[in-house]
């Protein structure tokens, strides 16, 4: 796979409320002196003043596909836009594709995993969402398109923080964290963030799903007020092992699975297909690290939504825990039935 | 046809390989139409290569990029650009400006009458320009997947999102929504002008007897049918999409409605491209493998034109007459067989 999915395009896609900075960060990338073009599909009535060769304007066409389950929809614009840019190929390195704050990014994503055309030519690397640190507490409450984008996505970029006290920050990395603690997090201001941070990801490929972290455990260089977090009366946070204050989002959070025991792959497969196909409109990312009964393989899948896709990645390592790890990030989840059917799968 | 002479009961296929001219166009390839004596092969960007029957090569510049839609009445060749623009392309080579779509949107989608008129789409626009009068416009609800005209009258097929519009661009108020679930994308009229049929965004296609618009469900395929070709007379639709040519009967006034289709040729290879000969029962087919056979309709019989072992067949077209069949594969390999 590792060979196909290199001479693949890859696709960014770019999401964020209204006003977070998705331009700013577009602007930065193509500007950059990296010597990649890019193919930069936007809003054709979004925000204007990019600066780039290859400036596609899309129309967020979003279609149910004809296969009787509502939540697979894809962007028809964006498999027409494919199609044609492909007869361009080798004009360009990569393509970003920057939604408007109001998108859901699934159907974006799920283009990416239905139609064959474009599966053939175009890889999605990752789902980038910059979020506005002054003012995405109040839309996580306010705006559900928010909340999404937040859930969907690889790396957040958390911007503006220069215009937040230290507790406000903590505050809003707290209820992203809530949501979404799986995440690669970076704290910006006018969006200056790394390129290899948010470019060339691979969140999307199953050679790289390394390992399954919260990332909050592991990039934390600054201060945490942890004293100042305000309960709401809609959320609750709670001590966590770290002395962290985190947040429960009430309706949108994750789930994580894990067992240090064998799957029997002959009851998880059919359990977790059943899973999504049951809940997926729930569920709007999933993925996992298997070890299954007699098999020296590390099995891993990633799914959206109902799609899902696995295969066997590599060998266990000697001396590496042959640990299963699974997550599901989603709206709703049915925490009580999801872990007894992941209980349920355990070789006994 | 005399040329068509396969070997009834042999094992090995026969081989027309040796006769085929072969032309090295240098650029990647989507499709080819004959322009009176010539091939006239379309890249993928910028240029076309009109190829005579000597295996000549001159290239002209139509587009500055890629090359979206094109469309050919064996005179001109109409063509739809990122650029915004859409031109004109005639059999001595020359160019010429069609339109300009005033925001540079791409051209997604072309279209050509018989009589000279010709359509053309830029988002959920399609525009038809007939003679000097003026050019006409339709808003349809979603972005247009394909045109194409009816055979008789001027009356312009647009699809898109959820249905397919049918419309007299000379008569106000005239748009026919034909609803139908699913994204459409080409669409072609029966030569007989009583079906219309789209190929639509899932492996399957439609159609609507005109006459009631009772609807035709024709599915079954693994993949999407990018390539669809009446045969001579238009009793069958040849299609591609599957691991065999699958042609449809539309001999009788139910269309396809309740029949199997023919299936033929099959190989281990996805059919990439078809073209029906113009005057006899016979089609050409092009696999993603590289591969090009000539099928007789009749008995599936066929004959090697080009081996496999190549990219996928994007371009294949037969002249007027049908004495020359034109092909290449996506990079640009392709070939000159007279019959």
């Amino acid at each position: 796979m590792s060979e196909a999915t290199s001479s693949k395009i890859p696709v960014t896609v770019l999401t964020g409320y209204l006003g977070a900075g998705k331009t700013t960060l577009l602007n930065r990338i193509l500007s950059e002196n990296h010597g990649k073009k890019y193919a930069v599909i936007v809003n054709e009535f979004g925000e204007i003043g990019i600066d780039n060769d290859l400036i596609i304007g899309a129309d967020e066409e979003v279609f149910e596909m004809n296969n009787g389950c509502i939540c697979c929809t894809v962007r028809g614009d964006l498999v027409r836009i494919m199609d044609g840019l492909m007869k361009r190929k080798g004009k360009f390195d990569a393509i970003i594709v920057e939604t408007t704050g109001l998108a859901d990014p699934a159907p974006v994503a799920q283009t990416f995993f239905v139609d064959e055309d474009v599966q053939k030519n175009a890889r999605l690397d990752a789902v980038v969402t910059v979020a506005d640190a002054k003012w995405l507490s109040d839309r996580l409450k306010d705006a559900p398109e928010a909340k999404n984008q937040i859930a969907f996505a690889d790396v957040i970029v958390l911007n503006k923080i220069d215009l937040v006290s230290k507790g406000e920050l903590a505050e809003v990395e707290a209820r992203i964290r809530g949501i979404n603690p799986y995440a690669k997090l970076h704290r910006t201001e006018r969006c200056s963030v790394a390129l290899a941070d948010v470019l060339d990801r691979g969140a999307f490929d199953l050679d790289r799903i390394l390992d399954i972290e919260p990332d909050f455990l592991t990039a934390d260089d600054h201060d945490h007020d942890h004293d100042h977090h305000h309960g709401h009366d809609h959320h609750h946070h709670h001590d966590h092992g770290q002395g962290l204050k985190h947040y429960h989002d009430e309706d949108m959070q994750s789930l994580s699975l894990k067992t240090d025991k064998p799957l029997d792959p002959n009851v998880f497969m059919p359990w977790l297909q059943n899973l999504v196909q049951v809940e997926g409109g729930k569920i709007l990312r999933s993925k996992g690290i298997l070890a299954f009964h007699d098999d020296d393989d590390r099995y891993v899948f990633q799914g959206v939504h109902m799609m899902l896709e696995g295969n066997h990645q590599r060998k266990w390592k000697d001396g590496e825990p042959r640990e299963s790890r699974l997550v599901f990030i989603g709206r709703e989840l049915p925490e009580k039935a999801i872990r007894e059917g992941f209980e349920s799968c355990i070789v006994s | 046809m005399k040329e068509f002479t396969p070997a009834p009961d042999s094992a090995s296929i026969v081989s027309a390989t040796e006769r085929v001219k072969p032309v090295t166009l240098g650029m990647a390839v989507t499709s080819v139409h004959f322009l009176g004596p010539h091939a006239a092969f379309v890249g993928g960007e910028e240029n076309v290569a009109l190829v005579d029957a000597k295996g000549e090569i001159s290239t002209v510049a139509v587009h500055s990029g890629g090359i979206l839609s094109t469309a050919s009445d064996g005179k001109r060749l109409i063509m739809g650009g990122d650029d915004g623009k859409v031109v004109s392309l005639d059999a001595k080579g020359e160019v010429t400006l069609l339109a300009t779509d005033p925001k540079r949107r791409w051209i997604d989608a072309v279209a050509l009458h018989p009589d000279g008129a010709f359509a053309w789409s830029a988002g959920k626009i399609a525009t038809v320009k007939s003679g000097k009068t003026e050019e006409k416009s339709l808003e349809v609800p979603t972005t247009v997947g394909g045109l194409a005209f009816a055979p008789k009258g001027l009356r312009l097929a647009i699809t898109h999102y959820n249905g397919a519009t049918l419309w007299f661009p000379n008569m106000e108020g005239s748009a026919e929504f034909l609803p139908w679930a699913g994204s459409h994308h080409a669409v072609t009229f029966s030569p007989d002008n009583k079906f219309l049929v789209t190929a639509m965004h899932e492996p399957a296609l439609h159609g609507w007897r005109l006459a009631d618009n009772r609807h035709m469900r024709m599915t079954g395929y693994p993949g999407r049918v990018r390539s669809m070709s009446w045969s001579a007379g238009g009793k069958g639709l040849a299609t591609s999409g599957a691991d065999t040519v699958i042609v449809w009967p539309f001999g009788s006034k139910d269309g396809p409605m309740g029949k199997e289709p023919a299936m033929l040729a099959p190989l281990q290879a996805r059919v990439a491209a078809v073209a029906c000969h113009p005057k006899n029962d016979i089609l050409a087919a092009g696999y993603s493998d590289g591969t090009v056979l000539m099928v007789r309709l009749e008995d599936g019989a066929e004959i090697l034109v080009r081996r496999n072992g190549t990219p996928p067949v994007a371009a294949l077209a037969w002249n007027a007459k049908g004495t020359l069949l034109a092909f290449a594969d996506e990079n640009g390999d392709g070939g000159l067989l007279e019959l």
